[in-house]
């Protein structure tokens, strides 16, 4: 409970060696302390014994310490408020409240005297962006540690002033007590001092089968703004004299301006046009305003011809390399292909396809910029603050302390706001207007000008000995990634690469990535494969998987489900798939129902099990599995991107479609929960097998066995014809 | 335009065709009621016309002449939540919110029209609703919540 102290100074009031101009976190032309009026400040930093060796010499260790160093700090306030400093950022995930409840566990105070403040680049440490399902397992042990480290400190301080041997000390609910004493708050501990703390990599963390808050489910701590619509997303905040912008967007993808006269929307009151290259855009005094002066700017567009949709798969196979191997996405290569499938008595060779599908965010991409004094200030929503502050300078040539982008929580994103088009778009209508200017992407725009969930061509052959050993694993992905692309089945003899390919389509982050893609082609083969040695599809992958935590939700799903105890009703079927990704377990069994005469697919019920480590609130893991299950439901059943030289044909929701009420089964969730694991993310992990399970449901139905996602956006009545 | 927004009444000087959307949102700035597509299919922008749910983007200023508009501003009253606020709060829907307003603004009209709905009423009457977050399940729960208490 020692956390390995790096550099701890106690500074009594007014002196004049804390002056924390601290451009490690930020905080331009300020002085630390000033700015945060005294108390303790904790700091994480990542360990360096090089960086740290030269921070002890300092004695303002943040001054000298490189912003990648600093991970995220805490400042417990003479008014007792702890504030919490991170760059994640919320979309939805329900972090801001895991990661308070993470530091309000290790100080023991109540959730509510915990304050976030996330991903405005001014105020917090950097942070490379929230994705990968990071924030639980990275910012949260970083807190975990930072807040044991403000306890120690705490409990040093209140010994010195009570004079008791710390061990007498009782913390509880934002106090210390000792025997014979008055209770004294955290904030009279801090009152009048100016301590400043780092701590390292080094600090151990508290035994999870004490948590007490950590491990429970907080509501989400902000939830009631929500329900009232009192929060302000990026969309609804106003700045008195603010302007509205527009963009002229292009007819299709890769066309430059021929021709264009903006005259008649100069002209228009209040209205600046901006037109730089191939920059189209207006600022209006209101949003008719804008879209009116848009609408009268005359331009001519050159095109070039662009792939389409109907011929996307040769395409990308066409334009792929020779593949990419090595590291975490990399493919591997083990034994001997050629030996594995003469070994095997039966093989099984599949092409899989996986169209492009979009994130559709329900709050649109907006972003709300502010010049002052050559100094940009944007509001918008994105998942990598950081990155879109260095976009913002690197478009502006201006230095990254001139920028200050602040993300309100955002109206979600699922890897799909990555980047900062918005705000870039925003900032440039601002500068040239010499107002705010305020810019919502239309829903249209949304659809068509993001990036999207790549499109993917999956190449699998497979060999089985009668027993159900698998002796060959051949899987090639073009395009769509390789974030899963490895079998977690034993096979001995294995190549595996993905090969990047070149997308005619902006392409990106997705919620799970690749692995949606990947698993799904997986688990579809897998479940054909134990049909072709007549094995149970769970016995069949329990004999050739190893994986505990893997066999483990496999189990517990089945279990759930009644797996192998009953027979699907007559066109009703069951199926299994799982897999692993970012830390996460996951198993997932879903029935579906096939109406012969329309070629109608209601998926009825799924059970899923899911195990990411010692869970942190068991409520918002709940929501995370569910938001995967019936988001995966979409890219699973119908969602796709129609596209045909380079115009998107389907950019609304009457056209997209996507996952709604009528469309959920019953969801069944089964936590798994490990507290002797450190906790994993769960944002992601949860969605790869829900595709997978429908598929072989809908082949244990039917006898169909689709290779497609999605997989029956006009219904199965064309298969069943053919069948 | 006069217009009744949440018991007040309010005047608007945009045109009789603008989306009452636009005029909550950018001239009342009653920001609790979202745009999510512009074309009435997904429901974040529900508002209530005299107790019936509405897409206000796909609303006409002219069509809300005489009528009672409520908004999610206009759910609580004195610092108390509407029974339906009350029951999504317990339940705990969210995770990004944007959705929210729609989908309380529509459970209202829900139980207006079934003060004790089915499930096949709930997922009939909240289909043109979406949440992306898929809160789906945990919404239904929270309606036959507030259903039980409305």
């Amino acid at each position: 409970m020692n956390p390995k102290k790096i550099n701890s100074e106690i500074i009594q009031n007014g002196s004049e060696i804390v002056t924390g101009t601290s451009q490690a976190v930020g905080i331009n032309r300020r002085q630390f302390f000033k700015w945060l009026g005294g108390g303790l400040a904790v700091a994480f930093v990542w360990q360096d014994t090089s960086i740290l060796a030269a921070a002890e010499k300092e004695i303002l260790a943040f001054k000298k310490l490189p912003t990648e160093q600093i991970g995220a700090w805490l400042h417990i306030a003479e008014d007792n408020t702890v504030t919490v400093y991170t760059g994640k950022v919320e979309v939805g995930q329900n972090i801001r409240t895991s990661l308070a409840q993470i530091v309000a566990e290790e100080l023991l105070v109540p959730i509510s005297a915990i304050k976030m403040v996330m991903g405005d680049t001014d105020l917090v440490p950097y942070d490379a962006g929230t994705f990968g399902s990071r924030s639980t397992p990275a910012m949260g042990s970083q807190l975990r540690k930072t807040a044991i480290a403000a306890r120690e400190a705490l409990l040093e301080m209140a010994s010195q002033t009570l004079k008791k041997n710390k061990s007498a000390l009782k913390l509880a609910n934002g106090k210390i007590t000792a025997p014979g004493s008055t209770a004294l708050s955290y904030g009279q501990i801090v009152k009048g001092k100016q301590l400043l703390q780092t701590i390292s990599d080094n600090a151990p963390a508290i035994a999870v089968s004490q948590w007490k808050i950590a491990g429970t489910s907080v509501p989400k701590v902000n939830g009631r703004d929500f329900i009232t619509g009192r929060h302000k997303y990026v969309s609804d905040i106003k700045i008195p004299g603010m302007l509205y912008g527009k963009i002229l967007r292009s007819p299709t993808f890769g066309a430059t301006l021929a021709a264009i006269d903006v005259t008649a929307a100069k002209a228009m009151k209040g209205v600046t046009v901006v037109h730089e290259g191939d920059f189209v855009g207006v600022a209006a005094p209101d949003l008719s305003m804008a879209d009116k002066a848009v609408a009268a700017i005359k331009a001519q567009w050159k095109t070039t011809n662009q792939p389409s949709r109907a011929e996307i798969f040769a395409y990308l196979k066409n334009k792929a390399s020779s593949g990419q191997s090595g590291g975490r996405n990399g493919g591997t290569t083990k034994g001997d292909m050629k030996a594995g499938l003469a070994a095997a008595d039966k093989t099984l060779q599949e092409t899989y396809l996986v169209d492009y599908i979009a994130h559709a965010p329900m709050e649109p991409r907006a972003a709300l910029a502010h010049w002052e004094n050559g100094k940009l200030t944007v509001w918008t929503g994105t998942q990598r603050p950081f990155g879109v502050q260095s976009d913002l300078a690197e478009e502006f040539k201006i230095p990254e302390e001139k920028v200050r982008v602040i993300m309100p929580d955002t109206g979600s994103a699922y890897g799909g706001k990555h980047s900062g088009e918005a705000a870039v778009e925003a900032a440039r209508l601002a500068k040239a207007a010499q107002k705010t200017v305020k810019l919502t992407w239309t829903r249209p725009e949304e659809f068509t000008w993001a990036y999207f969930r790549p499109a993917g061509v999956i190449e699998v052959n497979a060999g089985v000995k009668k027993d159900g050993t698998l002796t060959a694993w051949e899987f090639h992905n073009y395009n769509s990634g390789g974030s899963g692309i490895r079998t977690p089945y034993e096979v001995a003899n294995q190549q595996i690469q993905y090969h990047p390919s070149d997308s005619p389509l902006k392409q990106g982050s997705y919620r799970g990535l690749a692995s949606t893609a990947n698993i799904f082609a997986l688990e579809s083969q897998m479940n054909d494969l134990a049909q072709l040695v007549n094995q149970d599809p769970l016995e069949f992958r329990l004999k050739n998987l190893q994986e505990p935590r893997l066999r483990a939700v496999f189990q517990q799903a089945a279990e759930a489900f009644n797996w192998g105890k009953t027979k699907p009703a007559k066109d009703h079927g069951f199926g299994i798939a799982g897999g692993t990704e970012k830390g996460g377990f996951t198993a997932t069994c879903a029935e579906v129902a096939v109406d012969r005469n329309t070629g109608e697919v209601k998926v009825i019920r799924t059970t899923t099990a899911f195990e990411c480590g010692a869970i942190i609130n068991p409520e918002h893991l709940d929501q995370q599995i569910l938001g995967a299950i019936v988001q995966g439901l979409g890219g699973a059943l119908f969602e796709a991107i129609d596209f045909e030289n380079g115009k998107i044909l389907n950019p609304t929701f009457a056209q997209y479609r996507v996952p709604r009420f009528k469309d959920t089964p019953i969801v069944q969730i089964i936590q798994v929960n490990r507290p002797d694991l450190p906790s994993a993310g769960a944002g992601e992990a949860p969605i790869v097998a829900i595709a997978p399970a429908i598929r072989n449901a809908i082949a244990d139905a039917t006898g169909i066995k689709l290779k497609k996602l999605p997989l029956v956006p006009n219904g199965l009545l064309v298969h069943l014809k053919k069948s | 335009m006069e217009l009744q927004v949440n018991g007040v009444k309010r005047n608007s000087k945009a045109t009789p065709d603008s989306s009452l959307l636009s005029v909550l949102r950018d001239e009342f700035d009653l920001t609790g009621t979202k745009y999510g597509c512009g074309e009435g299919q997904c429901g974040a922008c529900t508002v209530l016309l005299d107790g019936k749910a509405v897409r206000s983007c796909r609303t006409p200023l002219s069509a809300t002449q005489g009528k009672k508009i409520t908004t999610i501003e206009g759910l609580e009253v004195k610092g108390k939540l509407h029974p339906v606020q009350e029951a999504y709060l317990k339940v705990d829907v969210f995770q990004c919110g944007y959705c929210a307003s729609g989908m309380v603004m529509s459970t209202v009209a829900l139980l207006n029209n079934y003060p004790n709905p089915t499930e096949e009423q709930i997922k009939d009457f909240m289909n043109g609703n979406i949440c992306r977050c898929g809160t789906y399940p945990r919404i239904v729960k929270a309606i036959n919540e507030a259903a039980a208490k409305v």
